[in-house]
């Protein structure tokens, strides 16, 4: 079913704010530019919704947004996974608060309209008052279009945009490498970090494929790791790249030889992973133990998916548009479903050392964006520089590619951005 | 109800919430058993923190990495460092048996910083080891009010 969404007025010639190496900072500070943005990206374009592991049942749902939309995610009695508006047709009221559960119905608390968990309308409490004037099947919550690929599920409002496949296009092969984290067992979406910071989303959306900032802004996490992770995580003058993907997607690669998690498994298993290995050796064979070690550590890469989702390192990163200047992210765990439980412990602990709220990384990120925002209230007719790495931007087969420091991936973003915003 | 021991816990809590507000961090580490684990839940009705993501879960290592890290000055989020003051009250006894002792407050903290104040309000639960006259901390968990909610950054020891 189309949606049918009034195209917002354009009060900005967005040809003139997105240039090729910078981008004009009323895009962090202008309300009604966040407000097309939810029109001309958020409700036109694939966006992420959840992980398949999220709803891995019958009647499995999860309730997320798309922009400002409030939706349901869930999974029917034939296994079919549904994305619904959140708001019952009758007087529109949500029709669920849960984050999660698994439920046969869900039902309105209004006035008990019922729907299945395919979004269809099912029962209509004392139906008299209607006569023969309300048809049950022209009222169900209303459905996106949803489209999935390794275990990634999309929606979007628009029925004639390109298929996710071709709007992943590139990345897919990026997300396929992401996915072997799983050390040989499914990747189980867990629980996240939920944190909200005063800036605009495209600060975060930036800072995905930003090596740049990482031996600053890092240093106290980098101070807290052993000499061998330490050397391991000083990339910024490193054989790693930046990569351009095409449709506002990009690839960060920060530690190459970590890009197949399958690759070369004989290397030596780096000082911090021994005792776990040991462990694992008790009950599986050293092919084994060496796949799930080498899992454990997570992909050397971040793989920015234009406009919410990012696949970076061992985690998803979410981010949640609130305001023009709020955002809410959350960074979502991966473990091995049914995988050894020392291995999973070792990757909530590492998680735990760096992301949400109270890691060592994250509030230190948060702090810049913060910065960022305030200082972009300064000035009247200022830009936002993202011209690092130009010089040495090649094309590659598939798009262009830089040093791992430079600003290919911004750039690659904000292209798209303005592609959609002067649709 | 065993009034005497509620004193000395709650004398033994008050003194640990004035250490983390005045800054005595060393103290603070001092005040812990070689295995205790300092834990902050996402979800308050969890109880299995070894096997669930948590905002915190430090053993002794961690606890000493994140006292170093906010005298450090290399993390931008504790500079300046907040400033805290909290309160704790509501003491309960929940168990004692042989030398370990369970007790339940109720905390409230106040943080300001960069013209800003929060509140953080939380259940922490104590299990405490007899140690003297005194005791030492083996588990500490604080379960936020609005632990699942989306925070913002804790630069600091709650």
């Amino acid at each position: 079913m189309t949606i049918e969404i009034k195209p917002a007025k354009a009060s900005c010639n967005y040809q003139e704010l997105v240039k090729h190496d910078r981008v004009h900072t009323s895009l962090y500070t202008d309300s009604a530019i966040f407000d097309d943005e939810m029109e001309k990206v958020f409700y036109s374009t694939w966006v992420w919704v959840g992980h398949a592991s999220e709803i891995p049942e019958a009647g499995s749902f999860k309730t997320t947004y798309i922009g400002k939309q409030p939706v349901i995610v869930a999974r029917d009695r034939k296994m079919k996974v549904h994305v619904l508006l959140n708001r019952c047709r009758h007087r529109g009221a949500t029709v669920c608060e849960h984050k999660k559960g698994k439920t046969a119905s869900f039902v309105c608390p209004y006035h008990g309209w019922s729907y299945a968990t395919d979004g269809s309308l099912r029962g209509v409490p004392h139906p008299e008052g209607y006569a023969d004037i309300l048809e049950k099947g022209d009222h169900p919550l209303v459905g996106l279009r949803v489209e999935e690929y390794a275990g990634m599920i999309f929606a979007t409002f628009k029925d004639d945009i390109e298929p996710l496949d071709s709007y992943l296009g590139p990345a897919k092969k990026w997300m396929d490498l992401f996915m072997k984290q799983g050390g040989g067992y499914p990747i189980k979406a867990g629980n996240a970090h939920r944190f909200r910071f005063p800036g605009n989303w495209k600060i975060q959306l930036e800072n995905t494929t930003d090596a740049y900032h990482f031996p600053l802004v890092h240093k106290s996490f980098l101070s807290s790791v052993d000499q061998q992770t330490l050397d391991m995580l000083d990339f910024v003058e490193g054989a790693g790249y930046v990569e351009d993907l095409g449709n506002g997607h990009s690839v960060m690669v920060m530690i190459p030889e970590l890009v197949d998690l399958e690759a070369n498994l004989d290397a030596p298993i780096p000082t911090r992973f021994e005792e776990l290995a040991q462990q694992l050796r008790e009950k599986h064979s050293e092919e084994e133990v060496r796949r799930i070690v080498r899992a454990v550590g997570g992909s050397g890469f971040n793989l920015n998916l234009f406009p919410n989702i990012a696949c970076s390192m061992a985690f998803f990163r979410v981010l949640q548009p609130i305001a023009v200047d709020q955002t809410e992210i959350h960074h979502v765990v991966l473990t091995m479903d049914g995988g050894p439980e020392e291995a999973n412990r070792a990757r909530l602990r590492m998680h735990e050392h760096f992301q949400g709220p109270m890691g060592f990384g994250t509030p230190d990120d948060s702090e810049a964006w913060e910065r960022v925002q305030k200082g972009a209230s300064a000035g009247q007719d200022l830009w936002i520089l993202l011209n690092r790495g130009l010089p040495k931007e090649v094309k590659t087969a598939d798009g262009l590619r830089s040093d791992v420091s430079a600003e290919t991936g911004m750039r690659a973003a904000y292209q798209q951005w303005k592609k959609l915003m002067t649709a | 109800m065993n009034t005497n021991l509620i004193t000395q816990v709650s004398a033994f809590i008050w003194q640990e919430a004035d250490m983390l507000d005045h800054g005595e961090f060393q103290s603070w580490l001092d005040l812990w058993t070689a295995d205790g684990l300092y834990i902050i839940p996402i979800d308050p009705l969890e109880t299995d923190f070894l096997n669930t993501l948590n905002y915190a879960y430090d053993n002794h290592a961690m606890r000493e990495k994140r006292v170093y890290r906010l005298g450090s000055g290399e993390s931008i989020s504790t500079v300046p460092t907040a400033r805290t003051i909290r309160t704790t009250s509501r003491f309960r006894i929940l168990s004692e048996a042989g030398d370990r002792v369970t007790v339940r407050c109720a905390q409230n903290l106040c943080e300001f910083k960069k013209e800003t104040i929060r509140h953080y309000t939380a259940d922490v639960t104590f299990e405490l080891v007899k140690t003297g006259d005194s005791f030492r901390i083996d588990r500490k968990v604080i379960r936020l009010i609005n632990a699942d909610d989306a925070l913002q950054g804790i630069a600091y020891i709650l």
